[in-house]
């Protein structure tokens, strides 16, 4: 197994949401769901974190911000989107500087619906996460051995 | 012999040569022969005397001595032209009372006519014969090439440049002179003709402020120099006569050597540039960087701290060494401290300067076999590192036209070569397996053993003192590394003489720290063991290897570059993620309206904590009060031995 | 054979244990922290290995740096932290040991300096003040060491005849003091901190990535491991389960400062230590004449 599964480390973005998905990240980290059991840190730097959780429909200010967090971050990582608004614009979809979910921008590995989402579906979209970021893992290994 | 005097007359003859010679081709080219045999003559001396141990020389007196005398006479004259001509009372003054002190010494005392040995040498000489030589040639050369650019960048200095060399050379004759004497009223002469030189390099670029802090230096210098005086006036006058030879002084009574050591010691400090004198080496930075490289490296303070070490056995065990060791560990702290908060590179140099001689004095004044082979490891060390960091800043200087540490940001990318240079300069003047600390651990581990709880203060202040050294180099070294964007390097980084001058300093560098057991093994140990008749070694070996083993492992680390270039992704500084990786606006911050703002990264100075001005103040008033108690202390042994 | 015997005869051993040992038990101890921590704020926490496994998982990724000479200083950093804890356990001389580690600091420093962020900057200049901070005190630590046991080396400080704390307290106070410095615990943790992810971004380690910031923590593993083993030295053989005691003692006391007070400015961090070091250190240093 992948070392990588029992540490993600988190960065988590606002793109122009309500703020209503951001306190059920940070909630999150609180005693009661304590997230840090899986030995998931909330890092400010995308040079250390492993998924980005994005919130917020992505307005014209946070497009290049989402890239270059993106960009920043060194593999394997994913990208787990949560909330209405991060998956598709939610009630701000028809807005006239919204992008309309996060996957228009960067590849999007997880979606975790809802308005807000509960914090238990935040955790169950890292924990599904990380499968993924085995595989990326295990990808990233054969190519090097290739 | 004739080696010795060779020496000491080369590059006398030399330097009045260049002085009839025009700017031009054939006198660059004779500044590098006359360079080159002097080094190589210096060289042939360590092979010549190497393994042989002190040696005595004996010179016909009859035709020097009066010649001795004549020259200090007139030299002493210059001084009160010079200084009346510029209204500079004081030093008329005080250069008068000296030569009225020599005269008449010479005249009531007649020193002249006991029979002793002039000239001697030994591992110390040999090892300041070798610095003094291939150091203080090497900037020599370099001032070929540097003294070129800066009379095209400074069209306002007159071109002086035959006497410049001059000057050099007979600086360097000088310090030949200083470090061969026994007789001590030729060191004297080797000595004030080194104030003079210094005095007229200062003075260089003719304009007001070259003027005041050369009169300053030589203001400073004549203080010593009437202290000298008076130590030989005081030598004549009580003693049986032939102390006027070094090697008799040191072994006669304490009385006479400590009170002589005294006087001259002060001299020393004053030429070393402790505080409360250290403000004339600050000064002195207004001449051109050669002359700053060579004050501060292989000449002028070297000679100050060389008779303090001289001294050293005299100072064991006892106030008066622990008094000047204060002056010394003092001067290393507070120097050390202002270096933080100044960011004109050379000033920084100037005051690290101050302070290692700090250290060397602080070595010096604890007198001890240990000390004393610290003190020594120390001057090795800090001649080498330090000309290649004030040549290297000389190139940086007149290639960027300023010398701010803040303008050398990422100084690795537009100038490797010379960088690399500043980066091993500076390592070696603070890092582990490097020169000075090692000379620091043996301070400490001498100081341990001083005379409690005098030892233990010492050691405080060495503890903090060296705290703030790893600060104010790193921050440096920190500066010169932080690449921000991918620059091009200059296509020259310096003019050839320079580059050869630096490069070989850079070797140096490496090569004294991984011979360094040798050089101690062979030199330090032998003089060392021969003044405190004893037979131990300093280092042990063990503690030896794993020094060379450090040194190998930094040596050897940058391999792993090859490594690490490999399989790597590059990306920009995270900057908030606000600016474009791609587009090539990295490193700015959006600002408010809009407005992209660059980054601007500098330094901590630290000017509230470390101000110049506030701590000079203090390191003066201490050193001051410590100079009155060690003359209160003086004057307890002199009127015994004189009822005597 | 005693211990001491066996030290006397293979150092090599001690070295190798280091070597191997002290990322474990480092781990282990930073694991424990984390927990008690956790413990303290009334969560879970994570799994006694979890720092390893952040270690581990950072090799594991992409290597991801500015430009190629960053990771040199970085692994030299990581390379003269493993030989100061060699020369420690190896029984050498402390004032190498103390040299050594300052090495391996300004290596960590100029890797961060290098780097060329502001970010990183801020925090590569912080930890130089720290640096500045706590390097007299742990001079006047080692000296103290001499003027009681008469040797630099720590073989024959650890194995003096009587524990050195009883001579040595106010060294030892001072020496507690900055040790909140060293192991990066607030209210010291100004370059960069355990908990402060997002402050200054991360300091001195913004632009270490991937296996980058893997040597970082595997360099910190083993300067808990050298720290801890200088406090043990204040008790030596002479009281060695008195001595792990009031080590882990010490270091449930910084988990509770670090939990309990906020952080204080630089200026503050700084002046304090040298204060603490004046009058704890050098007092003590001098009142060893008088007894
Ligand atoms: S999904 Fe709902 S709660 Fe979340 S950001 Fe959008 S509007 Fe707010």
């Amino acid at each position: 197994m992948a070392y990588i599964t029992k540490s993600p480390w988190i960065i988590h973005y606002d793109a122009s949401s309500c703020n209503g998905c951001d306190i059920e990240v940070l909630a999150c980290l609180t005693p009661l769901y304590d997230i840090e059991r899986f030995g998931i840190i909330n890092t400010g730097n995308p040079k250390h974190a492993d998924v980005f959780l994005v919130t917020g429909g992505v307005n014209e200010q946070n497009r290049p911000v989402i890239k270059n967090i993106y960009r920043q971050m060194p593999k394997p990582n994913v990208v787990v989107a949560i909330g209405a608004c991060a998956l598709s614009g939610g009630v701000f979809r028809e807005c006239y500087n919204i992008a309309g979910g996060v996957d228009k921008l960067i590849p999007v590995d997880v979606y975790v619906p809802g308005c807000s989402a509960k914090p238990e579906a935040i955790i169950d979209g890292v924990v599904k996460a990380l499968g993924i970021l085995e595989k990326k893992r295990e990808a990233m290994k054969k190519e090097a051995g290739n | 012999m004739e080696s010795i005097i060779f020496l000491i007359l080369f590059p006398l003859f030399a330097g009045v040569i260049m002085l009839a010679l025009p700017n031009g081709r054939g006198r660059d080219s004779f500044v590098n022969f006359a360079g080159v045999v002097t080094c190589i003559g210096s060289l042939y001396l360590l092979y010549e005397y190497f393994g042989k141990g002190a040696q005595f020389f004996f010179v016909d007196g009859t035709f020097i001595d009066p010649l001795i005398t004549v020259a200090e006479i007139a030299i002493g004259l210059f001084i009160i032209g010079m200084s009346l001509k510029f209204r500079k009372y004081l030093i008329a003054v005080l250069a008068a009372c000296q030569m009225a002190l020599i005269t008449y010494t010479d005249v009531v005392f007649e020193p002249s006519h006991y029979a002793g040995y002039d000239l001697f040498i030994d591992e110390f000489s040999l090892i300041m014969t070798v610095i003094i030589g291939v150091i203080g040639s090497l900037i020599c050369i370099y001032a070929t090439g540097y003294m070129k650019t800066y009379q095209e960048h400074h069209k306002d200095v007159k071109d002086k440049r035959p006497l410049f060399f001059f000057l050099m050379f007979l600086f360097l004759s000088a310090m030949f002179g200083i470090v061969f004497s026994n007789n001590i009223m030729w060191l004297f002469l080797f000595w004030e003709i080194t104030t003079l030189c210094s005095f007229l390099l200062i003075a260089y670029a003719g304009d007001e402020i070259s003027w005041k802090n050369g009169f300053w230096a030589l203001l400073l210098n004549v203080i010593g120099g009437v202290a000298f005086a008076g130590g030989i006036f005081f030598i004549n006058a009580f003693s049986s006569g032939s102390d006027i030879y070094l090697n008799e002084l040191l072994t006669s009574s304490p009385g006479i050597a400590l009170v002589a050591a005294t006087f001259i010691g002060f001299a020393g400090l004053t030429k070393s540039a402790q505080f409360p004198f250290s403000s004339w080496l600050v000064g002195a930075m207004v001449a051109p960087t050669p002359v700053s490289a060579l004050l501060h490296s292989s000449t002028m303070v070297k000679a100050g701290v060389y008779v303090i070490v001289r001294f050293a056995p005299v100072f064991e065990a006892n106030l008066i060494g622990i008094a000047f060791a204060f002056i010394g560990a003092i001067t290393f702290l507070t120097a050390s401290a202002i270096a933080i908060s100044q960011s004109n590179a050379k000033k920084v140099l100037a005051y690290s300067t101050i302070a290692n001689l700090g250290l060397v004095v602080a070595c010096a004044g604890i007198g001890t076999e240990e000390a004393v082979w610290a003190a020594i490891l120390l001057i090795i060390f800090h001649a080498v590192a330090k000309s290649l960091l004030f040549l290297s800043v000389g190139s940086v200087e007149n290639q960027k036209h300023s010398k701010d540490i803040e303008d050398m940001g990422g100084l690795i990318a537009a100038m490797p070569k010379v960088a690399l240079m500043m980066l091993i300069g500076m390592a070696g003047m603070f890092l582990a397996p490097f020169g000075m600390l090692i000379s620091k651990w043996a301070s400490i581990h001498a100081f341990v053993n001083a005379i409690p709880p005098f030892g233990m203060l010492l050691i405080a202040i060495i503890a903090y003192g060296s705290g703030i050294t790893v600060f104010f180099w790193t921050k440096w070294m920190g500066r010169i590394l932080e690449v921000r964007t991918e620059r091009e390097p200059l296509e020259t980084e310096a003019s050839k003489p320079e580059m050869r001058a630096i490069l070989t300093l850079g070797a140096l560098t490496v090569l004294a720290c991984l011979i360094f057991p040798l050089i101690s093994y062979t030199m330090i140990e032998p003089y060392t063991h021969t003044i405190y008749n004893s037979v131990s070694p300093l280092l042990s070996l063990s503690n030896e290897i794993i020094m060379l083993f450090m040194v190998v492992v930094v040596i050897l680390l940058p391999v792993s570059l090859f490594h690490f270039a490999k399989g790597r992704t590059l990306r920009r500084q995270y900057m908030g993620a606000r600016v474009s990786e791609v587009s090539g606006e990295h490193l700015r911050f959006l600002g408010s309206m809009g407005v992209m703002k660059e980054a601007e990264l500098s330094n901590y100075y630290f000017e509230g904590i470390f101000g110049e001005e506030k701590l000079n103040r203090a390191g003066v008033l201490s050193t001051i009060l410590i100079i009155v108690m060690l003359f209160a202390l003086v004057s307890w042994f002199v009127p015994l031995e004189v009822i005597m | 054979m005693s211990f001491l015997d066996v030290m006397n005869v293979y150092p090599l051993i001690g070295v190798l244990l280091f070597i191997v040992l002290s990322p474990l038990v480092g781990g282990i101890i930073f694991g424990i922290d984390r927990i008690i921590t956790a413990r303290m704020q009334g969560r879970v926490g994570p799994p006694v290995l979890q720092p390893l496994y952040d270690i581990f998982k950072l090799f594991e990724k992409e290597k991801m740096v500015i430009h190629e000479s960053q990771n040199f200083w970085i692994f030299g950093y990581l390379i003269f932290m493993i030989i100061t804890g060699a020369l420690f356990f190896g029984g050498s001389d402390i004032l190498l040991v103390i040299f050594a580690l300052t090495l391996a600091h300004v290596a960590l420093i100029l890797g961060a300096f290098s780097s060329g962020s502001p970010y990183a900057h801020i925090g590569a200049e912080r930890e130089l003040i720290q640096l500045m901070a706590v390097e007299p005190m742990i001079i006047i630590a080692a000296v103290g060491f001499y003027e009681v046991t008469g040797s630099f080396n720590t073989l024959d400080i650890i194995s003096s005849g009587s524990p050195l704390i009883l001579v040595l307290p106010g060294i030892f106070i001072g020496f507690v003091y900055i040790l909140t410095v060293k192991l990066r615990k607030s209210p010291f943790d100004i370059s960069t901190s355990h908990h402060a992810h997002q402050e200054l971004v991360r300091g001195l380690n913004t632009e270490f990535a991937g296996s980058t910031l893997g040597m970082v923590e595997l360099a910190h593993l083993y300067e808990t491991a050298i720290l801890l083993g200088f406090i043990f030295l204040f008790f030596g053989l002479a009281a060695p389960i008195i001595g792990l005691i009031v080590v882990a003692l010490i270091y449930l006391i910084e988990i509770f400062v670090d939990n309990a007070t906020s952080r204080v400015k630089w200026g503050l961090m700084f002046k304090s230590c040298w204060i603490v070091t004046a009058v704890l250190g050098v007092v003590n240093l001098m009142a060893l004449y008088l007894i």
